[in-house]
């Protein structure tokens, strides 16, 4: 469920930082405006417990396997969906930063899918919605429920878009959604039946912690759907300029490089180009092969696919030419790069080496 | 997350990391999150099909590391524990993709072994049994862009690790204060670190008194979970209500302020710049292509 | 210096279930006085304690602390005179590192970063920790979270020291350790315990609280030798009043004064 760096583009890395950012900026305002000093810390320790709870397991009938607590939409409904949405941010930040789940760059994606979905969608739309002013079990139960499964199925939804969107993973669109809402599914129902064992635990041992959750907390109205938009418009904006500079160049982040830097963003590609083709005809290696044809078969060395990429980015190649037809790749280059890559790689370890023994002997 | 009492420990390892005293650990905490997050954007950006540029970027970790005195195999071991993850979707890759767009020729690697002079830097290897080999091998992209996974997964997560276990995390939340992150996320954020340890030694101790009287090895059973989450639960609340008196007692007005001395000296400024022009370097010149070039040029 | 006393006015309090949690409690403890708070699990002790820090309303009679009568209004000027040791020192210590954590309270006094810095060293000083300074709370043993969660409070420096079981839960290194801490403390103490002969050792005055009701109030060492008093309540006579089983019948002497 949780998104990893490595399976995301700066773009949509950077698109769901700029979101859940601006999320979090909303409800800390939001929190501090409702001027209940007693929330700071209890908000603390509800992340905490959230940690807390999943250590306690239990055995799903039937399968036999074991589920634990979700987190969201338990929040939620304890605590108004402004809260939950900073403590759940703060959980999966502390995951990231610790446990290594996700990653820095995905952690926007991470906020988002989980703690958006959950809070600001099946919270009010669905647990309200059905749950109304009087809970009674039947309702607490049916509401947990559909609203877990549902925020969970939006979640993972999300993530489908996020990864394909990304272009990292070669998982089409349909496939991966065929693998993610089902598996989600059954997620889903473990934590509903979770969340409404446990709401109705305190809705009979202390039914005025609901109460005061459900009452102290203005959802609907006004500013939420007024952030909603400006969200959704950011979003938009966003992710259109990343995505608008990601598909013009090749490369998003170098192109906005040289922007910054002044170069000419058009002429510089070139020249490096230009240079690096000079030197790969200068390439005379291994002629025997004939690998200066571009028909010649290039030199892979498997374990070291190392090479091929090289060329990728030596010969500045679009990517679609790249893909569609592989004799276009520089087997030169490719040697180069497994050389390079080898040399490098032992230089790196080397200074870690040398930095070691420099210390030791100081 | 049933071994959750264990990462609890090795948060507490980590903790212990991050106290160690080396001028990497003393440096202003924002410019290790700054550091940090471009060196993670850029290994990001890398296109799907790299790999040998990607390469470069392990200078970053290995230099952390090494100077920081981090214990390296504990953060392989770190790394290696969450590989399942990144390996499970990568996998896909090959599958998915298999347009061929590399081939290898064995015929050439043997040449090009005997070329650079392997065969002899290696004497102890024999290499001439590969002289007959021939033929070629296709390598799909899908191969490639997971190679590319895997090492964009240890590059970041590495990242990540060294931060924290350089930087702590406390000191982590505070450059984030000053890098404008909002204040009760802020105290969210130290809070939820602080009485992470408290509740979880509060849960495992629900566990273990649960465990002693059920004499079968027995898993919990569905509605033992809610009132045990639930038990839990309100202990959570009259804990957060104890603290907000403590709190209260000591003149708490709504903000946690802390005193913190923070300098973004000419250290940070230049650990920042330098990094962040290797890093972009890196990006933007393929290094191990340049070397190679050149040396296949020497000849 | 009138501004130290404690004066509790005819002391009621049932707590919104309809328990009655406290029932016509007077004392009044002055300057400079320390004053044990005894009785068994539930008399009440806690609960009076709360009521000083103005964390609990009477429903009936009033608290006054120094010239000020305990309401809403002048609860923080109350609070800045008093200072409270709770009985889990988990609950007390809630910031990242000791440091941060003693400085909580003089940075909500509005003190400039110096000063904030020397107050937190002198405290921390005083209870003999200043090496913890930097770690964490969460790795504190738990003789030195209850160190630590003294100085959070002295560091504010109040008047008045209130004091929920500060010896509970601490080995007997740690507990002896407190016990002389405490001696030297110059302010009005209430502390609250269990621990009869910590008690004996740091109090002159005891009250003793049965099922919310003051059921005595004197010299400690006379209500301590009040057989039927302490039986009553729920008590022991503290070991060191206690003949020794294996060398004498006669009581050891007291340690106090």
């Amino acid at each position: 469920m949780h998104m990893a760096d490595a399976l995301i583009s700066p773009a949509v890395g950077g698109t769901m930082w700029a979101l859940s950012a601006g999320l979090i900026g909303y409800c800390s305002k939001k929190v501090k405006n409702e001027m209940d000093d007693q929330k700071i810390p209890l908000m603390g320790v509800m992340g905490a417990f959230i940690f807390a709870a999943q250590m306690i397991n239990f055995t799903i009938p039937v399968t036999g396997s074991s589920g634990h607590l979700g987190g969201g939409m338990i929040l939620s409904i304890l605590l108004g969906p402004h809260i939950a949405f900073l403590t759940m941010a703060s959980v999966l930040t502390v995951q990231a930063l610790f446990f290594a789940d996700g990653g820095l760059l995905a952690l926007g994606c991470n906020i988002f899918n989980l703690g958006f979905f959950p809070c600001f969608i099946a919270y009010p739309l669905i647990y309200k919605k059905i749950t109304r002013e009087n809970p009674t079990r039947n309702n607490i139960v049916s509401g947990s429920l559909i609203a877990a499964i549902l925020g969970l199925q939006a979640g993972a939804f999300a993530v489908v878009v996020e990864t394909v969107m990304s272009g990292i993973s070669e998982l089409p669109f349909s496939t991966f959604l065929m693998l993610m809402q089902p598996v989600h599914l059954a997620i889903g129902i473990v934590e509903g039946v979770t969340t409404a064992a446990v709401v109705i635990f305190i809705w009979k041992a202390r039914p005025e912690i609901l109460n005061a959750a459900a009452s102290s907390v203005p959802i609907g109205g006004i500013s939420i759907k007024n952030v909603l938009t400006g969200i959704t418009v950011a979003a938009v904006i966003t992710g259109g300029a990343l995505s608008w500079f990601a598909s013009s160049n090749p490369d998003g982040l170098e192109w906005a490089m040289f922007k910054t830097a002044g170069v000419e963003e058009l002429e510089s590609p070139h020249e490096l180009h230009a240079s690096l083709s000079k030197v790969q005809e200068k390439t005379a290696f291994l002629p025997d092969y004939g690998f200066k044809s571009d028909e010649s078969e290039l030199i892979l060395n498997e374990n070291k696919s190392t090479e091929e990429n090289g060329t990728t980015a030596a010969t500045t190649e679009d990517k679609k030419h790249q893909s569609s037809a592989w004799p276009a790749v520089d087997s030169g280059t490719s040697v180069s790069g497994l050389t390079g890559g080898l040399l490098t790689l032992t230089l790196a370890v080397a200074v870690g080496f040398i930095l070691r023994h420099k210390k030791s002997n100081a | 997350m049933a071994n959750l009492h264990n990462n609890l420990f090795d948060i507490f390892y980590m903790d212990t990391l991050a106290a160690g005293d080396t001028w990497l650990h003393r440096l202003d905490p924002r410019a290790k999150v700054l550091t940090t997050l471009i060196f993670v954007a850029t290994v990001v950006s890398c296109g799907k099909y790299e790999v040998s540029m990607l390469i470069p970027f392990i200078l970053y970790p290995v230099f952390m590391v090494t100077l920081a005195n981090l214990p390296i195999l504990y953060i392989i071991k770190k790394m290696a524990l969450l590989m399942p993850f990144a390996f499970f979707i990568g996998i896909f890759n090959p599958l998915m993709d298999k347009n061929i767009i590399a081939r290898i020729d064995l015929t050439g690697i043997v040449v090009w072994i005997e070329t650079i002079g392997l065969n002899n830097i290696m004497g102890l290897i024999d290499f001439n049994g590969l002289k007959g080999i021939t033929g070629t091998i296709d390598v799909s992209g899908g191969w490639i862009s997971f190679f590319s996974i895997m090492m964009r997964f240890c590059l970041t997560v590495g990242a990540a690790l060294i931060l924290i276990c350089t930087t702590g995390f406390d000191s982590v939340c505070m450059a984030l204060q000053r890098f404008g992150v909002p204040g009760p996320f802020i105290v969210q954020l130290m809070f939820l670190y602080r009485y992470m340890f408290v509740l979880i030694d509060e849960a495992s101790r629900m566990l273990r008194a649960r465990a002693l009287r059920t004499f079968d090895t027995g898993n919990i059973k569905h509605n033992l979970f809610g009132q045990m989450i639930g038990q839990l639960l309100l202990r959570t609340l009259d804990r957060a209500q104890r603290i907000h008196l403590a709190m209260c007692c000591r003149g708490f007005d709504g903000h946690v302020r802390m005193v913190r001395k923070m300098n973004f000296g000419m250290t940070e400024i230049l650990f920042v710049a330098g990094w962040s022009l290797v890093i972009v370097t890196f990006r933007m010149y393929n290094i191990p292509v340049k070397i190679g070039t050149l040396i296949s040029e020497i000849p | 210096m009138s501004h130290h006393i404690v004066q509790a006015e005819n002391l009621h309090y049932t707590y919104p279930d309809g328990t009655l949690g406290l029932n016509n409690i007077n004392f009044r403890i002055d300057h400079g006085e320390s004053v044990a708070l005894v009785g068994s699990n539930g008399a009440g002790k806690s609960t009076l304690l709360l009521h000083l820090i103005g964390c609990l309303t009477p429903t009936e009679g009033n608290i006054r602390i120094g010239d000020y009568p305990l309401n809403k209004k002048n609860l923080k000027a109350v609070r800045r005179s008093v200072g409270m040791v709770f009985q889990d020192p988990d609950d007390q210590l809630f910031m990242p590192t000791v440091f941060d954590d003693v400085a909580f309270g003089p940075i909500n006094l509005g003190l400039p970063d110096a000063d904030v810095e020397k107050r937190v060293m002198t405290a921390l000083e005083t209870v003999g920790v200043s090496h913890l300074a930097k770690r964490s709370p969460h790795k504190l043993s738990g003789g030195e979270k209850r160190a630590v969660a003294i100085a959070t409070v002295i560091a504010t420096t109040p008047d008045i020291l209130i004091m929920d079981e500060p010896s509970s839960n601490l080995d007997p290194g740690s507990r002896r350790r407190l016990i002389s801490l405490l001696k030297t403390f110059t302010h009005t103490k209430i502390i609250a315990t269990h621990d009869l002969d910590m008690a004996l050792e740091l109090c002159g005055r005891t009250i003793v609280l049965n099922k919310g009701e003051l059921a005595a109030d004197g010299e400690t060492k006379a209500l301590f030798h009040d057989d039927n008093l302490l039986e009553a309540s729920g008590l022991e006579k503290p070991l060191t009043m206690q003949g020794c089983p294996f060398c004498s019948k006669e009581p050891i002497p007291v340690i106090a004064k």
